[in-house]
């Protein structure tokens, strides 16, 4: 079949992309081997942070930090957004000097989402931690939002628009002839003028095809999650010299995530739990709330992320074709830059330019090292 | 037997103290292997020999002569060299035979070279309207009442459904004095017919049909008659059941009742099995997902080997057979026997095994589930109870394209709470196939997803003290 542009992977970043074409006019098709939001966009912890982020990622985090806070009018859905705050906790003065330099940072570079808070604002905004803790660093209006029902609400979004998605389609072959894209699945050939590449930790064997190969890691953070519990915390907690990231959820659940990795078997999509790392990861938990001793850890699952070595995403016109786009390699935090980077493929496709600064991201930045 | 817990290490690790697990244990004893058998109940017996080595004399009776063959099984392991450990549920396995378990209040990870997996069966669940009413059980745990603690209902009970222990839990409440209000029997008229083709062979085994008769003669003595093909059972009631009503005979009848207590036939626990990875398949005539494994019990899953109800329901003398076949393999492949003594040794079980496949095909037609029951619970039925996910919600979900159980239950949370699924994977399975036309197998199961059984925090923090970020 004939589209206007071919989008590989229908995670949230190909949903999100169709979505602004389709605004604007476009025709497009998504292609997924799986089924929708079946990897890392439907399995992950949900967080929307800009908290943190790598200078680079600033600009764009922001920018998509106010699309999600007016989730609504883009797909028609709240997505279970919250915004009751993100927190990175400082257990001691080592840890708030580590804090005040990253503020001062980010103030430098002209933002002020990142405060500090001190000992007193922190427990009265988090009483349930442990006593002792020096203070944190807040971005006040993140929070989190159920990733499942975002990237659903995307898809059905897009496709009320005219956008095709078509699932257990795996794009096995690419070729480009007479200025026309051609990709071939088990399911039939696809024909575009334009291709994007949205294939999440599976993007790189693409970007090969396309003759840039990208130093692409595939790897499967773990999460867990506990029981129902009584509400006792508002804000999504980190720390600053820990692995932790840790929530209750709207339903009272608690979800607890540390970046820790599963054993991945990439082959067959199967990934293992490593129980010494969640181990590890609970004891994090108990450090910083020993009252949740006897929370009942209900189910583990891991997600297949596609991490690059600098942590920061490819998101970029192709080196080497004309007419081709990638963003993938969003190594574990991408759940919050989706609607923003649809955005911006959207206008290097049809405008052939940005206003956000995406040199940072251009996948050339590998073709140098080599 | 022992207070403290299992060791890190055993060359062969057999999950569930039932019948399967308790003769794959006899059977491996003595060869000089380190032998651990695990199981979550506080005593040995499994379903079927509950309670065995501490009830009454005069409750042993009303079970029947078949309850005593617990206490041989039993009596073998306690005078064995295996290290029992009861109170002990398992949480995890995987590929390279890593078991995580909790003993006591304590978790612990301990691996072994070769696992049995002895878990039998857990009654089907079947959402009809009223099933999650309080006052209503299924039957299994009405014989667990009756076996553990001797405790009958007292005001007289409604028993409803489909299968063998239905008749076996009617049969014993009768002689321990219950009222019974109603026998229903939902097995379809049609199924006679169904069954017949597998009667002659049937024959060949024919005690078991002798004593399913006699079962139902000795009620119809007692003036206890079942009503045979009732269809639209529902349970009503305000805060807890009040009544039953059905159809019969083409009529709508009510009958007043605190306590209904429901059985659908059995289906393999596979949860441990496909945490494992094994590869499982669904079996047509037993309606059910079972494990794939040989005649000697292995699954596809290297040193994974599964015996008794947990590979497909054969019942309590069948599961002690493949028991003991499963641990000959095991002890062979320890390198223990030969494989020529091994099959010298199992002889006569695989005599039974091969006698045993006489009665299945009949029993398994002539207790064959209408899909109806299966696959179409009205809208507002409960499907998932614990996060309350109705029949309705899973068909909206499917109406949005959400065509496999594993979206289904993203999307709706059915299958996401403490029971892991265990209650409604089956359903989700039968109303997503019914509703795309889409078979079982395309449909799949719910992936796993550990713990099998919820683990605290203290307990998961417990576990590899030195690893560090
Ligand atoms: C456990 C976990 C927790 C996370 N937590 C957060 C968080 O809290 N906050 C946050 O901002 N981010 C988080 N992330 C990161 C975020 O989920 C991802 O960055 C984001 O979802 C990536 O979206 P994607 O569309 O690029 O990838 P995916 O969702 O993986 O989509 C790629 C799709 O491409 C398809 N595909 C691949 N190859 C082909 C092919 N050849 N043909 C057809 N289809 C193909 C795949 O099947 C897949 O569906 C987390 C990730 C994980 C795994």
């Amino acid at each position: 079949m004939k589209t206007d542009t071919l989008i590989i992977g229908g995670g949230l970043m190909g949903c999100s992309t169709a979505l602004q074409l389709a605004k604007r006019g476009a025709r497009c098709v998504i292609l997924d081997k799986d089924s929708p939001g079946r990897h890392a966009s439907g399995v992950n912890a949900g967080g929307l942070r800009r908290l943190n982020r790598h200078p680079a990622e600033i600009p764009l985090s922001v920018a998509s930090a106010e699309m999600w806070h007016d989730i609504e009018s883009l797909v028609d859905n709240d997505c279970d957004t919250r915004f009751p705050g993100q927190i990175r906790v400082a257990e001691n003065r080592e840890d708030m000097q580590k804090l005040q330099e990253r503020a001062a940072m980010v103030r430098d570079l002209g933002y002020a989402h990142e405060e500090i808070i001190e000992r007193e604002a922190l427990y009265q905004l988090v009483p349930a931690l442990t006593p002792d803790c020096e203070g944190a660093l807040i971005c006040r209006d993140d929070g989190y939002g159920r990733p499942f029902h975002a990237l659903n609400a995307f898809r059905r979004k897009a496709c009320s628009l005219g956008v095709e998605c078509h699932s257990a389609t795996r794009v096995d072959q690419i070729d480009r002839a007479r200025k026309e894209w051609r990709v071939i699945t088990p399911k039939g050939e696809y024909r575009a003028p334009v291709l994007v590449n949205c294939a999440g930790a599976w993007a790189g064997p693409i970007a090969a095809t396309l003759g840039e190969p990208v130093p692409l890691k595939a790897g499967a953070p773990m999460l867990m999650i506990s029981e129902r519990l009584p509400r006792f915390i508002e804000p999504v907690i980190g720390a600053a010299s820990r692995k932790l990231s840790f929530k209750q959820m709207q339903n009272g659940t608690l979800l607890i995530g540390g970046a820790h990795m599963a054993e991945l078997d990439f082959k067959q999509q199967l990934t293992e739990m490593n129980w010494a790392k969640l181990a590890v990861s609970a004891r994090t938990v108990l450090a910083l709330f020993p009252q949740l001793k006897d929370a009942r850890i209900v189910r583990t699952w891991a997600g297949i992320e596609a991490f690059m070595p600098d942590h920061l995403p490819v998101i970029s016109r192709s080196s080497t074709s004309a007419h081709a786009y990638h963003a993938f390699g969003f190594s574990a935090h991408g759940f919050q830059m989706s609607p923003v980077v649809g955005k911006i493929l959207s206008q290097l496709i049809l405008d052939d330019q940005t206003n956000l600064p995406i040199e940072p991201f251009d996948i050339r930045r590998f073709q140098k090292d080599r | 037997m022992s207070t403290a817990g299992p060791k890190a290490h055993y060359s062969l690790v057999i999950i569930g103290a039932g019948p399967a697990g308790l003769a794959a244990a006899a059977a491996a004893a003595g060869h000089g292997l380190d032998i651990a058998l695990l199981d979550e109940q506080r005593a040995p017996g499994g379903q079927i020999y509950r309670a065995i080595e501490s009830i009454p004399a005069e409750r042993a009776r009303l079970l029947g002569s078949e309850y005593r063959r617990g206490e041989d099984l039993v009596g073998a392991i306690r005078n064995s060299d295996v290290e029992y450990f009861p109170d002990t549920q398992i949480w995890s396995l995987n590929r390279e035979r890593e078991i995580g378990l909790v003993h006591g209040r304590s978790a612990a990870m301990i691996s072994a070279d070769q696992v049995v997996l002895a878990g039998g069966a857990i009654e089907r669940p079947v959402p009809y309207p009223g099933w999650t009413l309080p006052g209503v059980m299924n039957a299994g745990a009405g014989q667990i009442l009756l076996k553990a603690q001797g405790i009958v209902p007292a005001n007289g009970v409604v028993l409803a459904g489909s299968g063998a222990l239905l008749l076996l839990l009617a049969w014993q409440y009768m002689r321990a004095g219950v009222q019974i209000k109603a026998l229903l029997d939902c097995t379809p008229m049609h199924n006679h017919l169904r069954a017949l083709p597998y009667l002659p062979r049937a024959l060949l085994a024919r005690h078991y049909l002798l004593k399913g008769l006699q079962y139902k003669l000795d009620l119809k003595r007692a003036g206890i008659s079942t009503l045979q093909n009732v269809s639209d059972m529902q349970a009503d009631g305000e805060q807890r059941v009040e009544s039953v009503s059905y159809r019969h005979r083409g009529r709508q009848h009510t009958i007043k009742t605190d306590l209904l207590l429901t059985h659908f036939g059995v289906i393999p626990h596979i949860q441990l099995s496909q945490a494992a990875g094994c590869r499982h398949y669904w079996d047509k005539s037993q309606q059910c997902w079972r494990p794939q494994v040989d005649e000697w019990g292995n699954s596809s899953v290297n040193g994974i080997l599964i015996a008794g109800d947990g590979v497909g329901i054969g019942g309590a003398r069948t599961a002690e057979h493949a028991g003991r076949l499963t641990a000959l393999e095991a002890v062979r492949a320890l390198g223990r026997v030969s494989q020529h003594e091994r099959d010298r040794l199992a002889r006569n079980d695989r005599k039974w095994m091969r006698e045993e496949q006489h009665i299945r095909p009949f029993l398994e037609a002539f207790f064959h589930l209408p899909g109806k029951l299966l696959a179409a619970p009205a809208d507002d039925t409960v499907v998932c109870r614990c996060e309350e996910v109705t029949a309705g919600a899973i068909r909206k979900a499917i109406s949005e394209g959400h065509d496999d159980s594993n979206q289904v239950k993203f999307l709706t949370r059915c299958g996401m709470g403490p029971c892991q699924g265990r209650q409604c994977a089956e359903s989700v399975t039968h109303i997503v196939a019914g509703a795309t036309g889409k078979s079982l197998p395309e449909v799949g199961l719910f992936r796993v997803r550990p713990p099998i059984t919820p683990l605290t925090l203290e307990q998961l923090g417990s576990l590899f003290p030195d690893e560090t970020e």
